[in-house]
């Protein structure tokens, strides 16, 4: 059946860091790239060398962070910045909520390891069943992180060295990553009808909203699998 | 404190936050069944509404279409033909690549 992503291979055992690590890999590869445009941008927006760096490890959200960088130095207001951000990244208040259960220990562990959630990291550690693997998620988000804080140093130093990712096409790999993880989840039929409604809620919702909210608002769809129960 | 600066912060104080809100939240309890039901369908909803906003998304707000869709389509065909993941995500890469080169 439908088994054409090569990690998800299954293999009996437990799924190391590593594995997350190596998962990661390809995608890896286009945060790095968009961690150089970030730099970039952000140098140019007069955010300095250190500011972009700070948030790069702090933020962690690669759309929130352009957006801040785009509307500071197009002269944008800070409050419309940061209002903007909050918003981008409010997704991850329904993806946190699907990883919750994932995360072990004391509270401040389970807070900090939650910083690594990124869409990819989450998306990577997806389970057939629909619960997360909590090695795949660290692996894939330290290294992530790695290569997003690394992409942005090099981008603040020497951004005109390399080359814009958009011309490699490195945006489209996401959606596309994306979609090869999809896929592996929609064999049952009550998690196909979910996709194709968050996938409807995020298509009505894209003209007459901000970015952020369509995708927040499509988590909605996952009530589906709650009328399933009753 | 310069406006870079509080905007550095500020979102990411608040990020910080939200990521951690649903592990914190839930944490050791075992929802009810139903809502473990609605959480285990949530994966599937945000990933197909990330394809969605990031194959069509334009800068602010709507939609733009462009390269991305070429390549997204790329990478379905390798699905469709059982590609690994590296694959697929290298087809859509390279057909948006080509398609930019040629527009």
């Amino acid at each position: 059946m439908r088994r054409p992503i090569g990690f998800q291979a299954k293999q009996p055992g437990r799924r190391t860091y590593l594995d997350g690590v190596r998962a990661a890999a390809p995608i890896g590869v286009a945060a790095l790239a968009f961690g150089v445009s970030f730099g970039v941008l952000a140098r140019a927006a007069g955010m300095g060398r250190v500011a972009p760096v700070v948030m790069s490890v702090t933020t962690f959200a690669g759309s929130a962070q352009f957006a801040v960088a785009s509307i500071l130095g197009a002269g944008g207001g800070l409050v419309t910045a940061i209002v903007a951000a909050v918003l981008l990244n409010l997704r991850y208040g329904p993806i946190g909520l699907s990883a919750a259960t994932t995360f072990e220990g004391p509270w401040w562990r389970r807070a900090l390891t939650a910083q690594l959630i990124v869409d990819e990291s989450w998306a990577i550690a997806q389970r057939d069943d629909g619960r997360l693997d909590r090695h795949l998620l660290i692996g894939a988000g330290l290294l992530l992180l790695v290569g997003w804080t690394t992409g942005t140093v090099i981008g603040t130093l020497a951004g005109d060295l390399v080359a814009d990712p958009e011309s490699l096409g490195l945006d489209a790999a996401f959606p596309a990553l994306f979609l090869a993880l999809l896929w592996s989840q929609v064999r049952e039929r009550s998690r196909l009808l979910a996709a194709l409604a968050g996938a409807a809620i995020a298509l009505a919702l894209m003209p007459f909203t901000g970015p952020g909210i369509p995708i927040v608002a499509a988590s909605l769809a996952c009530l589906i699998g709650a009328r399933k129960q009753a | 404190m310069s406006a870079i600066w509080i905007s550095v912060i500020v979102v990411g104080l608040a990020t910080m936050a939200i990521k951690a809100a649903g592990p914190l939240l839930l944490a050791r309890r075992t929802p009810p069944p139903r809502a473990q039901a609605a959480l285990e369908h949530l994966a599937p909803a945000l990933l197909a509404a990330l394809v969605v906003t990031q194959a069509l998304g334009g800068d602010n707000g709507g939609f733009t279409i462009d390269a991305r869709l070429a390549g997204l389509a790329a990478g379905a065909t390798a699905l469709l033909l059982r590609a690994p993941l590296l694959v697929v995500i290298t087809a859509a890469a390279v057909t948006a690549a080509l398609v930019r080169l040629v527009a």
